[in-house]
């Protein structure tokens, strides 16, 4: 996901990215201006492909990158670029070999996920919440990134961001979101 | 208490009103429809054990019959805000459409402007603005908790802010629940009334003031502007409000408000407010069994 650069300007031609303020993402690779950075392309293909979240569910947000990597989604108006504290809610993190979601995008976006999402029973519900890691032999899906959901009112609820390796389910639930239920 | 004494001659029946701020007050939450309907997020009060109670005034107020509204499943899912039931007023009397491009000049830690975006569907842009660098990480927490996508954070003092970074020149509405002297919240935090002196109304409404112009001013013509306090004092409401109407281009406009109030004032001490200040909102705590508050809403006219 992250070696496609060639398609688009040779690297020395790309401007290095400045961490302290939000660029927008290109629209395709092709279009890319600032070294790495992903395309809204691959971040889109990437739900759609690892979540089957559908492509259609983000046509009305634009995504950001501030730091290394870390990708924003934004549903109002804003230039490019531009230096402030927090554009819509961080959403991926990119520039790394496995992209990860964060807790609260999944919480938010997670609902149209049909694939990579792992349901949990109450008491692992509460343990995932808590931030501890459980032994979950049952998964056959792909190892890596899950969504975590569990059953509350008659509907499938994400709860965030799992971890899946070796019969193993880490919650990637951060410190400041965990709670004790 | 003692600094409330002031009021008895304004407040009706005034020593329910004292009674009112020695009773601790309740846990209320907004239900957030950026992520449940208010069914939803009922229903998993339900399941889970939790007593709620509807508020008359607005379907999406609850009052939590619960120590800790924070250790619930529906507040982790974002699908409740723990926010006081009169703090949820001024953002209804903005009342902001999808699609629009809305100012919340004082906005940490964010309860009102996730409020504003949900009132917009989380469509359009929630600029959510603070001088407090402290205070925005909490603003970011719960954008991000309420999964708030329309919500842009700026750190800057409201009473001189530049709209250069953006790409737009005006704002379609603007909030101004301005940081004040917090009388009205004695109920929640019963050293409220602690470092009170005439002296600080005067700093705290000089501040109250700057804010206010500079939001009418950055609100385009027929835009709307809220101004609101937690607090009694009029130095800090009325006669904030006053001089926003002698010096900006902006008028009074009355609204609608199910919960029990009192009109603003047109007098207080040895001055004299704009007839229009009586379309104002004086909310105190014994007429709801809530914290106090005051709103006023205006429209600006050039």
């Amino acid at each position: 996901m992250g070696d496609d650069a060639a398609d688009g300007a040779s690297e020395s031609d790309l401007a290095q990215n400045d961490g302290q303020r939000f660029g927008r993402l290109p629209t395709t690779a092709a279009e890319r201006t600032v070294e790495g950075r992903a395309s809204r392309e691959e971040v889109v293909d990437y739900f759609a492909d690892r979540f089957a979240i559908p492509p259609e569910a983000f046509d009305d947000y634009t995504f950001w990158e501030k730091g290394a990597g870390k990708i924003w989604i934004y549903g109002g108006d804003a230039p490019s670029p531009i230096t402030i504290e927090a554009i819509g809610m961080t959403c991926l993190r990119t520039r790394q070999e496995h992209w990860k979601p964060t807790t609260d995008f999944v919480q938010r976006f997670g609902r149209e996920a049909g694939e990579c999402v792992i349901e949990l029973e109450s008491d692992e519900a509460r343990a995932f919440a808590a931030g501890e890691d459980r032994e979950l032999e049952r998964w056959e899906g792909d190892w890596g990134y899950l969504i975590a959901a569990h059953r509350i009112a008659g509907a499938l609820e994400p709860i965030g961001v799992g971890l899946y390796v070796h019969g193993e389910l880490r919650s990637m639930v951060p410190k400041g979101r965990q709670r004790e239920l | 208490m003692e600094p409330l004494e002031r009021y008895r001659p304004i407040v009706d029946d005034f020593e329910a009103f004292l009674d009112a701020c020695e009773r601790p007050l309740g846990n209320a939450v907004r239900v957030n429809t950026i992520k449940a309907s208010v069914d939803r997020a009922t229903t998993v009060l339900e399941e889970e054990g939790v007593g709620y109670e509807g508020v008359d005034w607005n379907p999406r107020v609850l009052r939590l019959e619960t120590d800790s509204p924070g250790s619930t499943w529906s507040s982790f899912h974002g699908f409740t805000h723990g926010q006081e039931e009169v703090s949820a007023v001024p953002a209804t009397v903005l009342e902001p459409e999808p699609g629009e491009r809305v100012w919340d000049c004082c906005a940490a830690p964010g309860g009102k402007a996730t409020q504003l975006a949900a009132l917009m569907d989380d469509r359009g842009t929630v600029v959510a603005n603070d001088s407090n660098l402290g205070r925005i990480s909490a603003l970011r927490f719960n954008a991000e908790r309420l999964g708030a996508t329309s919500l842009a954070v700026t750190n800057d003092d409201a009473r001189n802010y530049s709209l250069e970074r953006f790409d737009f020149d005006e704002f379609d509405r603007a909030l101004v629940d301005a940081p004040c002297s917090c009388e009205g919240t004695i109920r929640k935090n019963p050293d409220a009334l602690d470092g009170w002196s005439e002296g600080y109304l005067d700093e705290v409404s000089g501040i109250q003031k700057g804010v206010l112009g500079r939001a009418v001013q950055a609100t385009r013509e027929g835009g709307t502007v809220v101004y609101s306090t937690c607090t009694f004092a009029p130095e800090e409401n009325e006669a904030v409000v006053q001089h926003a109407l002698d010096r900006e281009d902006c008028r009074i406009v009355d609204f609608d408000l199910e919960l029990e109030h009192s009109p603003g004032l047109t007098e207080w001490n040895d001055e004299e407010y704009d007839d229009h200040l009586e379309q104002t909102a004086r909310i105190y705590p014994h007429q709801n069994d809530t914290g106090g508050f005051f709103v006023a809403k205006l429209e600006v006219t050039a």
